[in-house]
């Protein structure tokens, strides 16, 4: 008997015909691990969510799920209870919602030992210790007593997987448990997984949208699309060989950094279009505990020629957000200039000539926040218009506007929608439409796809480097996703709390990587290709904090090859053979593949 | 969590200052003096009571003549009330008014907060909608209305309770007075606490105690109840403000001597000493709760005490 | 430009919510018999009867109420209770909306150290007893009708002004304004076509809570002897002068009373359906 089995599982919502969920089974023996992957909306979250028995009141299942030979589906939450915990647990993907912010994390982590009477009450605390230490969070006997505001990202997760693992199940769901988290802790955690599992021999449920994670920690996998089963079947063979057509295109899609970029080298000797020359971009953080100075953005050069797309690749805290909003006049810059066409533009965007303004402009992460929820698609596209070209007549105006939602792949009868009633690809499109109908000649992108499914985000980047094809526009892609870099971009500028670590062509930066944290990254990404290489010891410890950074490199913490120099100098950005890069060891190290 | 509880503390002083300035202002911009009321005196008799109270110097001076009595405790003479200050009389029926409020306030909290969990945990059941029905009735149904009519059903239909304050005993005389002013904050209390336990328990993180396998009560216990009454903490300051308004109206219509009614009858007497004594009293008060609910939260709320 | 679309939309989601339809039409139903009413009863509102004092509600003689102390009807008297008592809660509601969107929008705009010293002062006034102030301005004043608007409009705009500010604060994040910077479009051109579309709904919202609020406080006033003056009257007034008659004619006291309960209640029932009908948390509109 499986240790859990699903058969024609479906799932509703009061209120609404369409399931969620429809005739979903599969099943998983003890030890295995089984991987679910589909896009947003797919259901992998609500499968999770049945097999816990966690669903809201107002939905309707059908089919069955048997844990260990006890029907779920059906089952009361007193017997619910004595399964969770013991036998089954959870890892959810946000830790910060998912830890109680109002009690502390050791209390939460021993709540369930005694609640489940796993053991006595003094005993209870030193198990809890015992398991903190286990999942890697320094100091013990300290943590026990913070909250989860306390902590970073990355740790909280560990206290998430600490308190699902106390019970020692049998079966551990985790949904999206990485998703939220930057690349290089995303290895760790994942590694913190792969480690406890084999210790312990507990069975994997890993819910993902990544191919990548998928494929680097789950025997078997099991695709969805729209509430439907596509394919299951062991990793690997699906991967060589997938049997259904959509899985294919899916597995084809996905965003990999293994595969030679497409872009052209562009022509040297060129005027760049922009120069950001020595940028700083502080901010005063005020608190009950006095106004304190972060550094986002510290003393940061480049240039970005016509036609050319950089990327600006960092995880959270290397201040790539502040730098765009720096650029492009949404914040002042401490010190430091930015240059259009070789002209010094004021710091403020209120202070820039109409005729400047238009030449830089911005997409956003979340399509539908940045767009106005009050007007339609027609006058948002149209606004631009009237402002840089107020003479223009109304016919004409409707006319531009009309041209460019096709040109963006959108079709007019779209034009009287509001945002909330478009998707998310869709609400992007309109944003490009907005930033593209005054003709710009550099278009920033603010983690413009991270928020869109593989699929869809294809097809953005696509829409991108055409009209960059077409008319010379100059883009400068801010993200964290190593993949879409590897996609897209001519050079890369790798940032690390506020300072430039390497910058480079595409294809120098992923085949020999010279600054150490470009290499952690790098590695950290997990490939869709469960017969990739394992993924390397992860890169340890966590991003300083801003408000406290290290003296010296500020990644020297955390570089396996730091000598005494780095924690007492600031190494400069150098020109090398290859690009340039800001590290001591630039010279000695080896880091290529 | 320190340098949080002083500057609330610095911060209320200003805001006190504001208010006795602001009312000491209003008090003495009005037309017409104090006495204008009586019969009109012959000029130098005027004076003689003007220099008597005072009301010869200019304004500023007399704010700070004012300011130092407060200090000294001293709020001045009464203007109407002759043999009286106004400290003597509000002596007399602070008590009163405290043991009034302080009853209102207990049985709202329990009254309201038992109601609000009750509805939140019987979620849509027929308990929750009786529940959540009488509660927009409380809200709705102004003091000045429900008072009366429960003097009505209670005292006049059926002999239950005294009507006013002089019939029947301590006990029982208490009774209608209190639920009255306790109304509708029983109201806003149960609302409030329903739709705060109702947030926490849909949360996040109550889902996660749900998946590790704790039954209902535990959850409550251990997870959801410090965060679901903290907002009803922060109602605290409003909830005194609102005690004190009805008991205004509740003192008027069952004839309790208390605050209430010296204010009303000081506003209409034109006693402005007196007035302004109660509205400093008043605002005293609730700037005071204020700032210990403040000082709660920043203890309560570890997202506050631990920076 | 929007403003239409957005007024369709609410009416259009409105009508599937029960609540909202039920209440609305109470509403118009009782405002429509306090402006037809009177046309249709032979009394006066101020005309008094001492030979028929106090007498029982009938259908006869369209004393539908029955009489008051002085002899009047009260039939007509509480459906002019009703026009005085909404016109001056609209009125009041009216005047705490412009001052509470106005400083509230300004203060979550504008930001920084003026946000804070604004809102300051608010969370100062919100934690006092207002209604002594209020008090006090109308007995130091005299009885003017002008100043009830002005001094419940006084009370009620801090709710307003906090919402307000709550809304254009985290408006002011969305990155739409940020685009619309970018575009080009100016800081006026921002509060009016990007931020104030946007308000809409929440306005709306709280101004079915605020227009309840006002009843009460006029009521309040009217009830101490200082609202509406002789032969006028409101709901207020009409329980006050019904409770000291209370034990002789109960009705007196009851049935104005009733009036003003329904129509708070619907009041505020509206309100919370609007709220859900139009979440501001949500999508704004």
């Amino acid at each position: 008997m499986s240790l859990l089995d699903v058969k024609d599982l479906s799932i509703r919502y009061a209120g609404s015909a369409k399931p969620v969920v429809n005739d979903l089974s599969f099943s998983i023996e003890a030890g295995q691990s089984l991987g679910i992957v589909g896009e947003s909306g797919a259901g992998k979250t609500q499968t999770a969510m049945a097999v816990m028995g966690l669903l809201p009141a107002n939905a309707v299942t059908g089919g069955s799920i048997r844990f260990d030979g006890q029907e779920f589906l059906s089952a009361a939450p007193d017997i619910l209870n004595r399964y969770r915990a013991r036998r089954i647990a959870m890892v959810f993907q946000d830790p910060m919602t998912a830890l109680n912010p109002y009690v502390m994390i050791g209390d939460q982590l021993r709540r369930i030992l005694l609640e489940h009477k796993i053991c006595k009450s003094a005993e209870a605390r030193e198990r809890t210790l015992a398991m903190l230490q286990r999942v890697g969070l320094p100091d013990a006997e300290r943590q026990y007593g913070v909250f989860p505001h306390q902590l970073s990202g990355g740790m909280r997760q560990r206290v998430m997987i600490g308190a699902a693992l106390l019970g020692e199940p049998d079966l551990l769901v985790a949904d999206e448990p990485t998703t939220a988290l930057d690349v290089t802790v995303q290895a760790q955690i994942l590694g913190l997984l792969r480690e406890l599992r084999s210790q312990s021999n507990t069975a994997l449920l890993l819910i993902s949208h990544d191919l990548g994670v998928v494929a680097g920690n789950c025997e078997h996998m099991l695709m969805m699309d729209n509430g439907r089963m596509l394919e299951e079947g062991p990793t690997q063979e699906i991967f060589a060989a997938p049997s259904n057509e959509r899985t294919a295109r899916l597995i084809a899609a996905a965003p990999r950094i293994d595969v030679p970029t497409k872009t052209t080298p562009l022509p040297a000797g060129v005027a760049p279009i922009i120069e950001v020359d020595k940028v700083s971009v502080s901010f005063r953080e005020g608190r009950a505990s006095g106004k304190r100075q972060l550094d986002a953005v510290r003393s940061l050069s480049f240039t970005v020629a016509p036609g050319e797309t950089i990327a600006i690749v960092g995880e959270s805290g290397s201040g790539k957000t502040s730098l765009a909003r720096a650029i492009v006049g949404l914040i002042p810059m401490r010190s430091g200039a930015v240059s259009y066409a070789g002209k010094k533009l004021p710091g403020l965007v209120q202070s820039r000539p109409n005729a400047i303004r238009r030449q830089l402009q911005m997409v956003f992460q979340d399509p539908v926040t940045s767009l106005n929820p009050a007007m339609r698609v027609a006058e948002i596209v149209a606004e631009p218009i009237s402002i840089h070209e107020p003479k223009k007549k109304k016919a004409e105006q409707e006319q531009d506007v009309n041209q460019m939602l096709r040109h963006v792949g959108l079709g007019i009868e779209l034009r009287e929608r509001y945002p909330h009633e478009l998707s998310g690809g869709q609400a992007q499109r309109v944003a490009i439409a907005r930033a593209l109908v005054v003709r710009p000649k550099v278009l920033i992108c603010d983690e413009a796809v991270a928020a869109l499914d593989g699929t869809i985000q294809s097809e953005i980047l696509h829409l991108l480097q055409a009209e960059q094809a077409d008319t010379g526009l100059a883009l400068i892609f801010i993200t964290h996703d190593l993949s879409v870099v590897r996609q897209i971009s001519h050079r890369v500028l790798v940032m690390y709390m506020g300072r430039v670590c390497e910058v480079a062509t595409n294809e120098r930066m992923f085949k020999r990587p010279q600054h150490p944290y470009t290499k952690a990254m790098i590695s950290s990404v997990p490939v869709p290709d469960p017969g990739a290489k394992p993924a390397e010891v992860p890169l340890a410890g966590e991003v300083s904090s801003i408000l406290n950074p290290p003296a010296g490199c500020p990644f020297h913490p955390r570089c396996q090859h730091a000598v005494a120099r780095c924690s007492e100098q600031v190494p400069e950005l150098e020109s090398t053979a290859s690009g340039s890069v800001a590290c001591f060891r630039a010279n000695e190290l080896d880091l290529g593949y | 969590m320190l340098r949080y509880a002083l500057l609330r503390i610095i911060g209320a002083i200003p805001t006190l200052l504001l208010v006795i300035a602001l009312a000491f202002l209003m008090v003495h911009a009005a037309p017409g003096g104090p006495f204008d009321a009586e019969r009109v005196l012959p000029p130098e008799i005027e004076e003689n009571i003007a220099r008597a109270y005072n009301l010869d110097e200019s304004l500023p001076q007399q704010f700070l003549r004012y300011l130092g009595g407060l200090v000294r405790g001293d709020l001045g003479p009464s203007y109407r009330y002759r043999d009286y200050t106004v400290a003597e009389l509000i002596g007399n029926a602070l008590p009163l008014s405290m043991q009034l409020g302080v009853l209102a306030m207990l049985l709202a909290i329990v009254a309201g907060i038992a109601a609000g969990l009750t509805a939140a945990l019987s979620k849509n059941s027929f308990v929750d909608r009786l529940v959540t029905g009488i509660a927009m009735t409380g809200i709705s149904v102004p003091v000045f209305v429900v008072a009366p009519v429960m003097v009505l059903v209670f005292a006049v239909y059926l002999h239950w309770l005294p009507a006013s304050w002089t019939g029947g005993t301590d006990i029982s005389r208490l009774v209608l007075p209190v639920v009255a002013l306790a109304l509708p904050q029983i109201a806003y209390i149960a609302r409030l606490t329903r739709a705060s336990m109702i947030g926490v328990l849909s949360s996040d993180y109550v889902r996660t105690a749900r998946a590790q396998g704790l039954k209902t009560s535990s959850i409550i216990r251990y997870h959801a109840l410090k965060p679901a009454m903290l907002p009803l903490l922060s109602y605290m300051g409003p909830a005194l403000a609102g005690i004190l308004t009805g008991s205004v109206v509740v003192e008027q219509i069952f004839g309790i001597p208390g605050l209430g009614q010296f204010f009303i009858r000081g506003a209409l007497n034109r006693d402005y000493t007196l007035i302004l004594g109660i509205v400093i009293v008043y605002a005293t008060l609730v700037i005071s709760l204020n700032l210990v609910v403040d000082l709660l939260y920043g203890i309560l709320d570890p997202r506050i005490r631990r920076q | 430009m929007s403003y239409g679309a957005a007024i369709r939309q609410i009416l259009r989601k409105s009508g599937d919510n029960k609540t909202i339809v039920v209440c609305s039409s109470i509403l118009l139903l009782i405002a429509a018999i306090a402006l037809l009413g009177p046309l249709l009863s032979p009394h006066h509102f101020a005309s008094t009867d001492f030979e028929n004092r106090f007498m029982l509600p009938s259908a006869g003689d369209w004393h539908l109420f029955g009489t008051d102390d002085l002899g009047r009807d009260l039939f007509v008297r509480t459906l002019l209770g009703v026009k005085v008592t909404l016109f001056v809660a609209i009125v009041a509601s009216c005047v705490s909306l412009g001052i509470g969107v106005a400083y509230g929008a300004i203060a979550g705009y504008v930001g920084g150290k003026v946000d804070a010293i604004m809102m300051r002062a608010v969370d100062a006034l919100y934690a006092l007893p207002f209604i002594f102030f209020v008090i006090l301005l109308m007995v130091v004043f005299e009885r003017n009708f002008l100043l009830i608007f002005v001094a419940i409009g006084a009370i009620n705009w801090l709710d307003m002004a906090r919402i307000v500010r709550g809304q254009t604060l985290s408006l002011k994040q969305r990155e739409f304004v940020d685009a619309a910077r970018l575009i080009g479009v100016s800081t006026p051109g921002i509060i009016l076509r990007h931020i104030t579309p946007n308000l809409f709904g929440v306005v709306v919202v709280y101004m079915t809570l605020t227009i309840p609020q006002a009843i009460l406080v006029e009521s309040f006033l009217s009830f101490l002897g200082l609202g509406v003056q002789e032969p006028q009257t409101s709901l207020g007034a009409l329980v006050n002068s019904g409770v000291s008659t209370m034990e002789r004619a109960p009705w007196l006291l009851l049935i104005p009373a009733l009036i003003l309960a329904v129509i708070l209640l619907c009041f505020n029932f509206l309100g919370d359906g609007l709220r859900d009908v139009a979440d501001p948390k949500e999508k704004t509109l």
